[in-house]
């Protein structure tokens, strides 16, 4: 019953009948990125000091819903919008105590800020939570920047 | 008798003292086999990394160990065929398709082989492959990820031994049944007698496409073979690209006891199957389309999901029908490795029971092929004449040669299992020049690169299958072991020991430079697709979906939203799908509940996880996070509360919500 031609001959000729289901889930894949391209698309702006920056009036809006985005998105979870302390220290206030420059280093650069400057040092003995550097380019860093003045009452 | 008994000692006596004389004077004490310079040599200072990563497969543990060369340093374990409940890696809802087979879930496989990704030959530190030994499959791990992103089984094949071997750029990767087994017209395995093997059983070899862009496996064509087993094979290089190289066993086709009766023939084979002219005739619509059920998995780095189809068919040649894709080359006594030197002019052939490692030349087998100098056929293929195809033979190289790698400069190593040695040999000249002892009964040997055409050379690395009085004592059962050879002047020097986790087979190394950059840091939380994923505080929350009950939770330096959850009742399904949104490297957050009939898991910066829970008790029961993220970890926990069928409290859910009592 199984000899070699009986094999062969019994061997079932069908077409190539694809399911397209299964395509469909191929094709998908297939668009997704790979790991390797996932890798090359990761920001590291992690190590470049931001030294100055320009603050415009009155608030630029485009960026100020951006930043909200971004908010809700990588910040809520630690801060809040009043001054109530979370994880990190409420937001309320925090444009008139700090410097825009310091600011925007504490999100693009919290590493550097926590390894030297004595602010965000005192900060973490209060908070004992290091700040997660949220991988955040320097344009989403401005964004939100000009979202903590909108919450500090800037227009 | 007693004449008897002293003629025996004076027999083992003369044994012994002829084994030492062939063996060579071996050291007494281990430790002096090792160079004065030799922690020098291996130390790599803390926080400086080592030169090559070291994939080294687990065998019997289902997965890939990646180590630091030189220091040996264990850097990850790569969870593949196996479950491992650390990670979560075949216990996550997102998991637990990546093994799915044509059986259903499978849980644990063997891991033999590792095959990196060539590109002319050489690594290009894309992808590594492993072999799925007892329920065939390939698996692919991703360097960018360290991840295995994708399965395939493979159809019609009992014990993927020869395999994941690749060829030259990448182009299949090659998988040749153990097992003879029966086949019949749908592909199944059907009932028969188990001495009608000559009759019903079957080999069949598989050449498995692979994508050049997205590494992407599928089923290239299969050769239906007699049911004689295919043990190890290489793809080849350079002149000899279009082929490929198998070593057979049994070619008695004995289906008892073949520790005898697949030894009784002198020589068995190293097959030659030119790929290539295969390729061509499955275009040429050669093949046969062949019914058979196989499941292919692949993950998705932007779903977070693995999503597992059943294919139904593969295409299959009859090389016995096509004459000129298949050449036997006889090699005696039950050949196990079958490897391909650098310039791919020359496959060297370990019979593990022969006296001597023949080494046969490409050129010479094509012209052999050409002329026709064959030695009549075994069922039906060519048998090539064997000192036609004979480069020459590795006289003496040890006993139980196994397996051959080779370095840079025209030597070849072959591991010797029954006298525990590496002999170094020239493969021009075929002349042992040098040989060192192992500690103890070597398997596999890996050069890094030395199955490339450029191999990086420097070390040998030996996985041995035994190390008896090597380390400390842990019971019955003792750890393997890898030795490191330094092989840069003229005599090897053995610079290090180092426990292997599981079994170690075949392993590959690669210059650190190759792969380091390619690291995935972290997956984009705005990229992240999975259907449960909460992106943000503000999007986590319960629902119910009748008895199922979905948790869209988020995890963070150091707390989970929600974290407090009421209103699941006793026979429902809890699915925790948690999202972390750290966008870091090196930030994961674990998840576990009590009590659950399952394992924890460990989502990755930007990754959404999912693990079920079917309560089993009434009450309130505490979770929290398994991986230690801040000085707050401890504090990372929240309670679930379940309350008997039947009762109506309503689902509600919150994190740092006060009671109304103290609020006012
Ligand atoms: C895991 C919790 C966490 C997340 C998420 C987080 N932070 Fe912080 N943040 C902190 C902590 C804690 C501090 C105090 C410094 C420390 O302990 O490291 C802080 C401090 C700050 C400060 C200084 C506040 C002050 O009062 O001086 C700013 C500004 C800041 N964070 C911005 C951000 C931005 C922007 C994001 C989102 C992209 C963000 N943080 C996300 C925890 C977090
Ligand atoms: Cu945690």
């Amino acid at each position: 019953m199984f000899r070699k031609n009986s094999f062969l001959l019994a061997i079932i000729v069908i077409g190539l009948i694809a399911c397209t289901s299964k395509k469909e889930a191929e094709e998908a894949a297939k668009k997704s990125p790979t790991p390797s391209e996932i890798a090359s698309k990761q920001p590291e702006v992690h190590g470049t000091e931001v030294k100055d920056v320009e603050l415009t009036n009155p608030l630029n809006q485009v960026w100020v819903e951006a930043g909200k985005k971004n908010y809700d998105l990588k910040c809520l979870a630690c801060h809040k919008l009043t001054d109530e302390k979370l994880v990190g220290p409420g937001w309320a206030g925090v444009t008139k105590r700090r410097q825009p420059v310091w600011i925007l280093n504490m999100i693009t650069n919290v590493d550097m800020m926590l390894d030297s400057d004595p602010e965000a040092q005192k900060l973490l003995e209060e908070c004992l939570v290091r700040m997660p550097n949220q991988n955040l380019t320097q344009a989403e860093a401005r964004e939100l920047l000009e979202f903590m003045r909108r919450n500090d009452g800037e227009k | 008798m007693k004449t008897k008994l002293f003629s025996l000692q004076i027999f083992v006596g003369l044994l012994i003292i002829v084994l030492t004389l062939a063996l060579g004077c071996k050291p007494q004490n281990p430790s002096t086999a090792v160079i004065g310079d030799a922690a020098q040599k291996v130390y790599v200072a803390p926080g400086q990394y080592d030169e090559f990563y070291n994939l080294v497969s687990g065998g019997f543990n289902g997965q890939v160990s990646v180590y630091g060369l030189p220091s040996g340093r264990l850097l990850k374990i790569i969870p593949v065929f196996s479950q491992f409940p650390e990670s979560g890696w075949g216990y996550s809802e997102e998991t637990k398709p990546m093994l799915n087979t044509s059986h259903g879930f499978v849980p644990w496989d063997d891991a033999h082989h590792l095959a990196f990704s060539t590109t002319n030959g050489e690594h290009d530190g894309r992808w590594a492959f492993i072999n799925g030994n007892n329920t065939p499959r390939i698996a692919r791990i991703d360097f960018g990820s360290f991840r295995t992103e994708e399965i395939l089984e493979i159809p019609n094949s009992s014990g993927n031994h020869s395999s994941p071997f690749l060829t030259e750029n990448t182009e299949y990767a090659i998988a040749g049944t153990r097992f003879g087994f029966p086949l019949d017209d749908a592909g199944s395995n059907p009932d028969v007698p188990i001495d009608s093997y000559r009759e019903n059983f079957k080999s069949v070899v598989s050449f498995v496409r692979i994508d050049p862009e997205s590494g992407q496996m599928s089923m290239g064509f299969q050769l239906l073979f007699p049911g004689m087993d295919f043990d190890l094979s290489k793809g080849g290089k350079g002149p000899s690209h279009d082929w490929a190289f198998f070593s057979c066993y049994n070619s008695e086709l004995a289906h008892t006891l073949l520790e005898v009766n697949a030894s009784q023939k002198d020589k068995d084979f190293i097959m030659a199957v030119n790929w290539k002219k295969c390729e061509e005739y499955v275009k040429a619509g050669k093949g046969k389309v062949l019914k058979s059920r196989y499941a292919h998995n692949l993950y998705d780095d932007t779903k977070h999901q693995a999503n597992s189809v059943i294919e139904t068919e593969t295409i299959v040649l009859d090389p016995r029908e096509l004459k000129d894709v298949v050449y036997l080359m006889p090699c005696p006594k039950s050949p196990h490795g079958c490897d391909v030197n650098p310039t791919g002019e020359y496959i060297a052939g370990s019979g593990k029971l022969a006296a001597v490692v023949p080494v046969f030349s490409f050129q010479k087998m094509l012209q052999a092929i050409e002329n026709k100098t064959f030695d009549g056929e075994y069922e039906g293929m060519p048998v090539l004449n064997y000192d036609a195809v004979l480069h020459g033979e590795v006289k003496k190289p040890g006993l139980g040669p196994l397996h051959t790698e080779f370095d840079d400069e025209g030597f070849a190593y072959t591991s010797c299992f029954v006298s525990s040695e590496i002999a170094k040999w020239n493969v021009k000249t075929l002349e042992v020049v040098d040989r060192i002892p192992t500690y103890y009964s070597i398997g596999h040997l890996m050069v890094p690169g030395g199955n490339t055409a450029h191999p990086h050379g420097k070390y040998v690395v030996a996985y041995n299958k035994i190390t008896k009085d090597r380390y400390l004592p842990t019971g019955p059962e003792l750890t393997q072991s890898a030795q490191l050879y330094d092989i840069t002047g003229g005599k090897m020097k053995l610079l290090l020991d180092f426990p292997t986790v599981g079994e170690p087979h075949y392993a590959e190394a690669i210059p650190a430079s190759l792969v380091k950059d390619r690291s995935v840091r972290f997956f984009k939380i705005e990229d992240n697709q999975h259907a449960y994923a909460a992106k943000g505080e503000k999007e986590a929350k319960v629902f119910r979906e009748g008895n199922k009950v979905h948790v869209n939770m988020t995890s963070i330096r150091s707390h989970f939203t929600p974290d407090n959850i009421e209103g699941v009742k006793l026979g429902d399904e809890v699915y925790f799908h948690v999202t972390n949104l750290e966008q870091d490297w090196d930030v994961p957050h674990g998840f576990a509940i009590k009590g659950n009939d399952n394992a924890e898991i460990l989502i990755m910066p930007g990754e959404t996880c999912t693990l079920k829970w079917v309560p089993d008790k009434v009450g309130v029961i505490p979770f929290y996070c398994t991986d230690f993220c801040s000085a707050l970890h401890q504090e990372m926990q929240g309670y679930i509360r379940v309350s008997p069928r039947g009762t109506n409290i309503a689902l509600s859910y919150s994190t740092n919500k006060k009671p109304d009592s103290e609020s006012k």
